[in-house]
């Protein structure tokens, strides 16, 4: 049957399948393993504070958007992702009024205030966080230990800051203030058995999510590879080349989820490939210098948010180089 | 067979959907009773008809005469009666000036036209002439006069001729079909090509996609001193010239420059046919192998079709259309330019007719850009599509030519790849159209 009119456009007349959403929806897939290594470490707690962390982004997306009078798209997907990543970044033991603040300021003021997906200049479950930190530093850094009887405890790299001491993986007792804590083992820490984020334990977790988004070309090697290989080359020389505490720093810290989920978000981080990898090594620095040299154990969101910052200057100094530029050949 | 497999960098993989019409060998299509054959049908100047309404024309006959270097006659299709000159649609989109003709069905061809002998005995310059006689332009699409490109300036010196059988455009089997089944003719033409400029190296280029296609070509070529047949990785836009040149050769094309920069000078398989066939037959370009396709036509097919047959009248010959309809497209889906009307002529660069479904030509909606960098990835000149399209949209023309927007070869590989759909090679153009207007503009000040 013919129609009266055809549709006339500019080509290409075909679009590859992928979508925002699809591309979304890969990205919490990819989480999935880490969620349910959190749950099995911390409890059903980790789940509803995910649940609600995911609920009131949505609906903070979906309000903020009415508000604004733009076109909801909470059908995208990307608050939802945000509300996994900011849980993902809380300890289990955080109150869930203080989840649902994270996730507001994360959708209104990081997300939505500066134009919605794809315009905020810095991530915004990263934002949540340190606001979180910065309102509620005992709340926030309230670690307990994995399993039922859960007790507090602190993160391993806080009582690696503390000087725990460690011969070949098997802890030694130390003084000061940690005295009769002793630091897991590397075994702990690549599964998730250990105090820290919901999220951020499980090595082994996050590194399938990781291999996931990768396989599906949602994410590139550059920015993981550079900036897991930059903490690193510079833990082995910060730390004096004690091998043992370079794995130590690799496998801790939320450095896996940093890398993988935080620091290649789309919207936050250079386009270019070369920007990639020095969004990669920018990173990798300031953990590094964080850690070993700055008043904090962990500094996996502080330098992924400076490197944020520095996103756009990166793209516009890392234009690649366009095909035929080389020479004028006479 | 020992070949090398080569390529270019960036590049993006849509899917083939060449199935439907690359087994099928080229059918004739039936005598049409009526040819509209426009008067522009290549890039540069127009041609004058030189017939008017009542005159009698043979087949073969030219009825445009060339106005301008840039620029070839047109010719006949059938024998019969000249109906009208007057304007029409054309697949361009614009009305053009067309000789509309009633065929007599007989097909007497015009005296004048006789073998023009050997290819080894014919100089450069009959060469030459013979493929400007003939009205021949590139068949890949972009229909630009052949014989231009084979006198390059002098101060460029061209070493290599590199014949394009890459047919990356999805959907498109004609030049694939052409191989396999005149594979002498393109290989005839690539040496009158060589001849004519004089050069003693010739590539043909062919995706990996129709081994079928490297191997009969590569059989047919055997043995013949300086054409190399080279396997190129199926990848989109693998046929564009500066991409295949690259391929081929290693050779860039310098920004702003034409292939004669780099020492090349690329033609379409289909192109190096038709010039083989008019040194051998005398008959000058009015018939063409065109891909009928598409989920909107009932039989797919590849179609020997004369020049000036309405698309509806090829579309017929194929089944007819196929449910509800929804785009009409000149050319393959990545670059071809859609169509108001199925009562267009197929000219010269209609190399397929993509009938696609109503679904399939919904237009997508585009949302905000996620910054995914996608389009910077496939884009095979390494421009930052993204970027100049954001500038383009704000009309801030300076920044879009800053970013080298004028480089943009507009294959469309960025919009193809898109998660958020947007219109990224469409706002370039805009930004390209302005640019040269405003170039222009400040040239004529």
């Amino acid at each position: 049957m013919e129609n009266s009119r055809f549709i006339v456009s500019s080509s290409p007349h075909i679009r590859a399948g992928e979508t925002t959403q699809r591309v979304m929806l890969d990205v919490i897939l990819a989480l999935m393993p880490a969620l349910l290594a959190g749950i099995l470490y911390f409890g059903f707690k980790a789940l509803t504070v995910t649940i609600v962390a995911v609920v009131f982004a949505v609906a903070a997306e979906a309000a903020m958007q009415k508000l604004m009078k733009r076109p909801v798209t909470i059908n995208d997907l990307s608050a939802a992702v945000t509300g996994v990543l900011l849980a993902f970044n809380l300890p289990v033991t955080a109150p869930l009024w203080m989840v649902a603040i994270g996730s507001i300021f994360a959708i209104v003021i990081a997300k939505q205030c500066f134009g919605g997906l794809g315009y905020n200049f810095i991530n915004p479950a990263l934002a949540a966080r340190a606001m979180l930190l910065a309102s509620w530093p005992v709340r926030m850094t309230n670690w307990v230990t994995p399993g039922a009887d859960a007790v507090s405890t602190a993160t391993p790299l806080a009582l690696v800051k503390e000087g725990i001491q460690y011969a070949q993986g098997v802890p030694a007792a130390a003084g000061g203030e940690a005295a009769g804590q002793v630091l897991p083992s590397l075994t702990q820490l690549f599964m998730g058995s250990i105090g820290g984020c919901i999220g951020e334990t499980s090595a082994l977790a996050l590194l399938l999510g990781g291999a996931y988004l990768m396989y599906r070309g949602v994410i590139s090697y550059r920015i993981p590879a550079s900036y897991i290989g930059t903490v690193a080359v510079l833990a082995l020389l910060f730390g004096k080349f004690d091998f043992y505490l370079m794995v130590y720093h690799l496998v801790s810290g939320g450095l896996f989820l940093g890398a993988f989920f935080m620091a290649t978000d789309y919207s936050t981080s250079p386009m270019t490939a070369k920007g990639q990898i020095i969004m990669g090594i920018g990173c990798g620095l300031l953990t590094a210098v964080i850690r070993f040299f700055g008043g904090y154990p962990e500094g996996v969101s502080y330098s992924i948010l400076l490197m944020n910052i520095a996103t756009p200057l990166i793209d516009r100094y890392t234009m690649p180089k366009k095909f035929g530029e080389v020479k004028k050949s006479a | 067979m020992n070949i090398r497999t080569l390529t270019f960098k960036g590049g993006t993989h849509p899917p083939h959907s060449k199935k439907a019409t690359e087994m099928h060998a080229v059918e004739r299509t039936l005598e049409p009773k009526l040819v509209i054959i426009p008067m522009q049908q290549h890039i540069g100047a127009p041609c004058e008809p030189i017939v008017k309404a009542g005159d009698e024309v043979k087949l073969g006959q030219k009825i445009g005469e060339a106005k301008g270097f840039v620029s070839v006659p047109v010719h006949s299709s059938v024998s019969g009666r000249v109906v009208s000159v007057e304007p029409r649609l054309y697949t361009g989109g614009t009305v053009v000036t067309c000789v509309v003709i009633e065929s007599d069905m007989q097909n007497t061809v015009h005296p004048d036209i006789a073998p023009k002998g050997d290819i080894e005995n014919l100089t450069a310059d009959e060469i030459k002439t013979i493929i400007k006689d003939a009205g021949i332009v590139g068949m890949g699409g972009a229909a630009f006069p052949t014989h231009v490109k084979l006198a390059p300036p002098p101060d460029k010196k061209v070493d290599t001729v590199i014949l394009n059988g890459a047919e990356c455009e999805p959907y498109l089997t004609a030049d694939h079909r052409l191989m396999l089944e005149s594979p002498e003719d393109v290989v005839d033409g690539l040496k009158a090509l060589m001849k004519a400029l004089g050069v003693k190296k010739g590539f043909i280029g062919i995706e990996v996609n129709k081994p079928d296609a490297i191997e009969v070509i590569y059989n047919a070529a055997k043995g013949i001193e300086g054409i190399e047949v080279v396997a190129l990785k199926t990848k989109y836009p693998q046929g564009a010239e500066k991409q295949l040149i690259y391929a081929c050769t290693g050779r860039e094309v310098p920004s702003g420059g034409l292939p004669a920069d780099a020492g090349v000078v690329v033609n379409n398989v289909g192109t190096a046919a038709a010039v083989a066939k008019a040194i051998k037959t005398g008959m000058p370009l009015v018939e063409r192998i065109v891909t009928i396709t598409g989920a909107g036509v009932k039989t797919p097919k590849n179609l020997m079709v004369k020049i000036g047959t309405s698309f509806r009248e090829v579309v017929e010959q194929c089944g007819g259309l196929n449910g509800q309809v929804g785009k009409i497209v000149a050319g393959g889906p990545m670059m071809g330019i859609t169509q108001f009307s199925l009562d267009v002529p197929v000219i010269k660069g209609t190399s397929g007719i993509l009938i696609l479904s109503e679904q399939e030509a919904r237009l997508p909606k585009p949302s905000n850009c996620i910054r995914c960098g996608k389009c910077i990835d496939v884009c095979p000149i390494n421009l930052m599509p993204i970027n100049i399209s954001a500038n383009a949209l704000l009309d801030r023309f300076e920044q879009a030519e800053g970013l080298h927007a004028m480089d943009c070869i507009e294959c469309g590989s960025c919009s193809f790849v898109c998660p958020a759909k947007r219109p990224l090679v469409d706002s370039i153009r805009v930004a390209k159209r302005e640019i040269l207007a405003r170039r222009k503009k400040a040239q004529s000040k």
